[in-house]
C-alpha cells in the first residue's frame, strides 16, 4: 500500500535521506526506529507528501504522491491521519473543536452527527471530560490523545504518527501505545509510526525498520530486529554508548 | 567574492518576488473559485473591519482637527479661509483616510495576520489542516484577503467623516467659520471621481495588507524569532508599499 523508492532528500546542502526504501503492506504498521535526526520525521511528512523528495518517490496505491497537484492530491491526503509529534492541535479550538474540524469541514454530516462521533471518539481516548477546554489547558499526554482522537475520527485507511510518545511519562506512553494498537485492531489501518519506544513499540507492530545515515538498514520482524547480529541494530536497540553509532 | 554575494542576493531576492506573485496568483485564484468560506470571511470582516473602528475613528478625528488648524493657518495667509471645508474633506479622501486608515491597519490587523498564520505554520498546524484534504490557502488566505478588501474602504469611509467632522469642531467652532460656508463649499467642491479615487486606494491597499501579511506568515521562519521577524516585515514592507503604491495610484488617478 505504501512504497518508498529510492528517497533522496537534502537541506542546505545537507542530505538527510540517501536512498531509502520501503514498503508497507495493507493493514500493518510499521514502527520507524533510528537515531535522532536521520530523518525518520521528513521520511514521514514525504510519505504523507507534505515535501517533495529530491529523487525518488513514494507510492500510495500505486500512486505518486509527490507528483500529484490540487484536488488528486486533497483526495489522497484525505486518506491519510497524520498524528503530530507536539499533536499540531489548533490553540483557538476547544478538544471538542479540534476534534469535530475534519468532520465539519470534509463531510456532509449533521451537527447531531457530528456530536455523536465526536463524544464517541473522545470517550475512546478518555477525553469526554475534557472536550471544552483548549489546548492550553491540558496536559501533553492529553493534547497526544486529542490528537489520535481528531486523526482517527474520520476512519483514515493510512495513520502515520509522529513519535506519538515522547515526552510523555511511561504510564500515558503505554496508555498511548495501547490506543494506537486498539485502534488499530477496530479501523484495520495502515500505520507507520516513528517512535524511539523500544521495546515497547514492538508489541503493537509486525513489522520494524530502522533508518541509519539516509537509508533503510533493515527491515523485519520485532523478534527480527531483537535477534539481529547486525552491530548497529544492537547498539541502538541496546542503547550502548560504544558501538559503529557515533554521535559528534 | 563580491559579485558572488551580489549574485546571490539578487537572486535571492527575484525568487521572494516570484514566490509573493504565485501568492498573490493562487489567493486570487481560490478567492474567485468555489468553495467559498462565507462564515470565515465574516470572522475576519469583524476582525479587520468592526474591531478597528475604534482606531480608526481617533486617527480620524485627530487627522482631521490637525487639518483644520494647519488649513486655517495657511488659507488665511491668502485670505482663503472659506475653503477650509473643500482643504480637509479632499485630503482625508483622496488621500489621508485611504493612506492612514491601511496603514493603521497594517499595524492592528496585519501583524497579528502574520503571527497567527506563523504560529500556524511553526506549529504544524498548516500541515495538519493539508493532511485534512484541506486547502490552507482557501481556509486561512482567502478569507483574510476578501475580508481586507471589503473592510479597508468601509474604514477608510468612516475615517473621512469623523475626520470631516473633526475639522468641523475646530474650524467652526473654535477658528469661527460658518457652519454653512465649511459644509457648504465640501458640497461644492468634492465630487464623485474624488470619492471613487480614494475607494479604488482602499481597495488596493486592503489586497496589498493581506498579501503581503499573510505571505510573510505563511513562510515565516523558524521558532518565535522566525515569527517575530516575519511580524516586523510584513508591517515594514506593508507600510511601504503602501505609500510607494498610493503614488502611482495617485499619478493614475491625478
Amino acid at each position: 500500500m505504501i512504497k518508498v523508492e529510492s528517497i533522496h532528500k537534502s537541506f542546505d546542502g545537507l542530505e538527510v535521506l540517501r536512498g531509502a526504501t520501503l514498503e508497507v503492506a495493507k493493514g500493518e504498521i510499521l514502527a520507524l526506529i533510528g537515531g535522532s535526526g536521520y530523518g525518520k520525521s521528513v521520511l514521514l511528512k514525504l510519505v504523507a507528501g507534505l515535501m517533495r523528495p529530491d529523487r525518488g518517490r513514494v507510492l500510495i496505491d500505486g500512486k505518486a504522491i509527490g507528483s500529484l497537484r490540487g484536488k488528486e492530491l486533497e483526495q489522497v491526503r484525505s486518506r491519510f491521519g497524520f498524528v503530530f509529534q507536539n499533536g499540531a492541535l489548533f490553540d483557538s479550538l476547544t478538544v471538542f473543536e479540534n476534534v469535530a474540524f475534519p468532520l465539519r469541514e470534509k463531510t456532509k454530516l449533521s451537527e447531531q452527527e457530528i456530536k455523536s462521533r465526536v463524544l464517541s471518539i473522545l470517550d475512546e481516548v478518555g477525553l469526554r471530560a475534557t472536550e471544552n477546554k483548549y489546548p492550553a489547558q491540558i496536559s501533553g499526554g492529553m493534547i497526544r490523545r486529542t490528537a489520535l482522537a481528531r486523526a482517527l475520527v474520520r476512519s483514515p485507511e493510512i495513520m502515520l504518527f509522529d513519535e506519538p510518545t515522547t515526552g510523555l511519562d511511561p504510564i500515558i506512553g503505554r496508555t498511548i501505545l495501547n490506543l494506537i494498537d486498539s485502534s488499530h485492531r477496530r479501523f484495520g489501518f495502515t500505520g507507520i509510526v516513528v517512535t524511539h519506544e523500544i521495546p515497547k513499540i514492538f508489541d503493537i507492530v509486525q513489522k520494524v525498520a530502522m533508518l541509519h545515515e539516509g537509508r533503510i538498514l533493515i527491515v523485519a520482524s520485532p523478534q527480527g530486529i531483537l535477534s539481529s547480529s547486525d552491530p548497529v541494530v544492537q547498539q541502538f536497540i541496546s542503547g550502548s554508548i560504544e558501538g559503529p553509532i557515533q554521535y559528534h | 567574492m563580491l559579485i558572488r554575494a551580489l549574485g546571490a542576493t539578487s537572486l535571492s531576492g527575484l525568487r521572494g518576488t516570484g514566490r509573493m506573485g504565485v501568492f498573490l496568483t493562487k489567493a486570487l485564484v481560490y478567492a474567485l473559485t468555489p468553495p467559498f468560506k462565507f462564515s470565515r470571511v465574516l470572522q475576519q470582516i469583524h476582525f479587520i473591519g468592526f474591531q478597528s473602528t475604534l482606531v480608526i475613528f481617533l486617527t480620524g478625528a485627530f487627522t482631521g482637527m490637525v487639518l483644520s488648524f494647519q488649513g486655517f493657518y495657511s488659507l488665511t495667509r491668502f485670505g482663503s479661509a472659506a475653503l477650509l471645508g473643500p482643504l480637509v474633506a479632499l485630503s482625508l479622501i483622496r488621500e489621508l483616510g485611504p493612506v492612514l486608515s491601511a496603514l493603521m491597519v497594517t499595524g492592528r490587523a496585519g501583524s497579528a495576520m502574520t503571527a497567527e498564520i506563523g504560529i500556524m505554520r511553526i506549529t504544524e498546524q498548516i500541515d495538519a489542516i493539508e493532511l485534512m484534504g484541506l486547502n490552507p490557502f482557501r481556509y486561512l488566505v482567502v478569507p483574510k484577503f476578501l475580508a481586507a478588501v471589503l473592510a479597508l474602504p468601509l474604514l477608510s469611509a468612516i475615517f473621512d467623516v469623523v475626520g470631516i467632522f473633526g475639522g468641523y469642531l475646530i474650524g467652526v467652532k473654535l477658528l469661527g467659520i460658518g457652519v454653512g460656508t465649511y459644509f457648504g463649499e465640501i458640497t461644492a467642491y468634492v465630487d464623485m471621481e474624488d470619492i471613487l479615487g480614494g475607494i479604488y486606494k482602499s481597495l488596493s491597499f486592503g489586497a496589498l495588507i493581506a498579501w503581503v501579511c499573510c505571505y510573510k506568515g505563511y513562510y515565516t521562519g523558524f521558532g518565535a524569532e522566525g515569527v517575530s521577524k516575519a511580524t516586523t516585515q510584513a508591517v515594514v514592507l506593508s507600510s511601504v508599499l503602501i505609500l510607494v503604491w498610493d503614488y502611482f495610484m495617485t499619478s493614475l488617478l491625478f
